[in-house]
């Protein structure tokens, strides 16, 4: 029984932190449909500003997280304008290959600016501690990351089901000449689209940090696993994302409890087992 | 290689050393990371041996001595097999340091055996790299050589009962063989051995289990940067400290990342052979040599690995020039002051005699950075895993 709660918490609580580094691309990737490997690097701009202004430069932790996804889709929005707007209507596999350029220059950039050691981010002080449920702890920023991954999940699917903007999302990822014929400035949809989903990667990049630390190399080390998330979960559906980033942690989680010499092994092998048999994710559009 | 490419390569190289004897310019070849994830070594490394020059000179007796950098990038034994060779034929070097990496001076074993060029390793720590060529001089560590000390400090705190967990890779391995063996002989017992996969980003099912158990101690030996900081939070955040489960490990608080770790580092036990905050002048001297650099690496065991490294080759080229075994036979047995300590350089395993220290985080109450504060010396010795 202590087992298995144990599977259970510790696999929510990763889970949810696959999911905040992912979300951000279930928005480029998934609704706008560009194939986006940058996304990690947008994740380390923001842990590096948080590194920047939180533990070189000492502000609060609120100030800093403001102004690092500030800073993220700062940089974010004239990349949409300058590379990415010619990006969308590339193939896939030039897709791959110019955004797998720009996390290099992303990577040579940061390594320049802050060097290749560790980005430590610094938590606040509540969040540094632990929080005892009864059977065992659990640190307080995984419970901070549990609730912050809910709220993501119901404000975008508020957005983009129910509000004005969700509609000429869709209509604009659906079909872009009609959307515009309807008087629809999809430019504009599509460039507040690709902020939101850098700011999500930077958000989930330094609410993570206690977990997938920041440094230079981040976007290539941890590009496997945001890809896992999103391409189980089905291109398209937060929902998805969320649901597959939820039984990953808790898939994950479960085999090293039980069988830590083969965890690794088990893992891609379910992984590989699922997309056999639904290529399209679990909740993905065909 | 095939047997004509051999020959063909050894008429060459031997063509090579002798014509190089005359010369009165002796070349170092240095192969190392100076591009991609691991380049903090190859900084660490020119800025080591910067600092060396800078005290003694660029010269011994008549010759100059001239530094010839080649870019290894991370793991990549071909790359650096042809950059030997390259440095060999080419350059003209008559001898060659660097190596992080074990592949990589693995790679070069039989080029340096075929020309008789004593080549210096400043960081690859497996013990049998050694076994591949007498031309092999080891100044860094090897893993068993600190991962055996803590053990014994261990057993002396009173500790009876360890679960081990290593990252699943040889240098991982080879540390849960040296602490188990060096345990388990002291009358200590390895309750589990747990084997985590190098890409393991959430300890906390591991450690989780290993609170479960209830054991006196962890030992850990996961690589540095991410995996360290990920492990160190999580034994912190898991309350194993509050139950009692002490954390043994060697390099897993090295300075380049230490700071990074924060005060969840503060406490950790480790057995290692250099600690930046060494209490001696010429380890003063050293970091303050290292600072005026400009934009100076954070000064760890690969600096301190590669000063010594260049000492022993300006010994070498001293006694020696250019002639590769005489060079070697005069490095066996030398006895030279460190930065780290005294060191010998062990004539059978032809790694550094040295002493191992036992270190605690804690906070240097006048800078305010976290450093590795040591308490004592639990050993002095040479390879333990030489003859494993």
């Amino acid at each position: 029984m202590g087992l298995f709660l144990n599977i259970v918490v510790d696999g929510v609580a990763y889970g949810m932190i696959l999911f905040m580094i992912a979300v951000g691309l279930s928005v480029t990737m998934g609704l706008m449909r560009v194939v986006n490997l940058a996304h990690g690097g947008f994740a380390m701009i923001g842990g590096a500003l948080a590194h920047v202004f939180g533990t070189q430069m000492g502000l609060g932790f609120g100030l800093t997280l403001l102004l690092a996804l500030a800073g993220t889709i700062a940089i974010a929005l004239p990349l949409e304008r300058v590379i990415y707007r010619r990006v969308y209507g590339f193939g896939e596999l030039q897709q791959v290959l110019a955004t797998i350029g720009l996390t290099f220059l992303m990577i040579a950039t940061v390594n320049w600016w802050l060097g290749s050691t560790l980005l430590a981010v610094a938590m606040p002080e509540i969040l540094n501690q632990s929080v005892d449920l009864g059977f065992r702890t659990l640190p307080a920023h995984r419970i901070a990351v549990i609730g912050l991954g809910l709220s993501v999940t119901l404000g975008l699917w508020i957005l983009i089901d129910r509000t004005r903007f969700g509609v000429r999302l869709r209509a604009a990822v659906d079909n872009r000449a009609i959307a515009s014929a309807h008087g629809i400035n999809t430019d504009r949809i599509y460039m507040i689209t690709f902020g939101l989903g850098a700011g999500l990667a930077a958000l989930g990049g330094i609410m993570g940090a206690e977990l997938l630390p920041i440094d230079a190399y981040y976007p290539l080390r941890y590009m496997v696993l945001f890809l896992i998330v999103v391409a189980v979960g089905g291109m398209g559906s937060i929902l998805g994302s969320f649901l597959a980033a939820i039984g990953l942690g808790l898939l994950e989680t479960a085999t090293r409890y039980l069988v830590p010499d083969l965890s690794t092994i088990t893992f891609f092998a379910l992984v590989i087992a699922l997309l056999a048999m639904r290529p399209q994710g679990l909740l993905g559009r065909e | 290689m095939k047997l004509k490419n051999a020959v063909a390569l050894g008429v060459t190289l031997s063509a090579v050393v002798t014509g190089a004897a005359f010369a009165d310019t002796i070349r170092v070849g240095v192969i190392a990371p100076f591009s991609g994830p691991f380049a903090l070594y190859g900084t660490q490394y020119e800025q080591a041996i910067a600092a060396y020059q800078a005290k003694h000179g660029t010269s011994v007796g008549e010759h100059e001595i001239e530094f010839i950098f080649r870019d290894s990038g991370g793991i990549n034994p071909d790359l650096s097999r042809s950059l030997a060779q390259e440095l060999l034929i080419r350059d003209q070097v008559d001898y060659l340091a660097g190596f992080t990496f074990t592949p990589n001076a693995l790679a070069v074993a039989p080029l340096i055996t075929q020309s008789e060029t004593p080549t210096v390793i400043f960081n690859a720590a497996t013990s049998s790299i050694n076994r591949d060529s007498e031309f092999f001089l080891r100044t860094s560590f090897t893993l068993w050589q600190v991962s055996a000390p803590i053990a014994d400090w261990a057993y002396d705190q009173g500790i009876r009962t360890v679960i081990t967990t290593v990252a699943d890779y040889g240098p991982g391995i080879d540390a849960e063989n040296g602490f188990t063996a060096a345990f388990e002989a002291r009358g200590g017992e390895v309750i589990d051995a747990v084997r985590m996969p190098l890409s393991t980003t959430d300890f906390t099912p591991f450690l989780q289990s290993v609170r479960a158990a209830e054991p006196d101690a962890v030992f850990v030996f996961v690589p540095g940067g991410p995996t360290t900081f990920a492990y160190t939070r999580t034994y912190n955040e898991n309350g194993l400290r509050e139950a009692g489960i002490e954390f043994l490990g060697t390099a897993e608080t090295e300075e380049s990342n230490l700071q990074a770790l924060g005060d969840a580092a503060i406490g950790l036990n480790t057995a290692y052979h250099y600690s930046a905050a060494h209490d001696s002048d010429m380890n003063r001297e050293f970091l303050a040599a290292i600072a005026e650099m400009d934009d100076p690496a954070a000064v760890n065991w690969a600096s301190v690995g590669a000063y010594d490294g260049v000492h022993l080759i300006y010994e070498m080229i001293e006694a020696a020039g250019s002639d590769g075994p005489a060079a070697v036979e005069h490095a066996l047995g030398l006895e030279w002051e460190s930065p780290r300590g005294p060191l010998v350089m062990d004539p059978e395993s032809r790694t550094v005699i040295q002493n191992v220290y036992h270190r605690v985080v804690q906070r240097n109450e006048e800078t305010g950075l976290l450093e590795n504060f040591e308490t004592g010396i639990i050993a002095t010795v040479g390879d333990l895993g030489w003859d494993q």
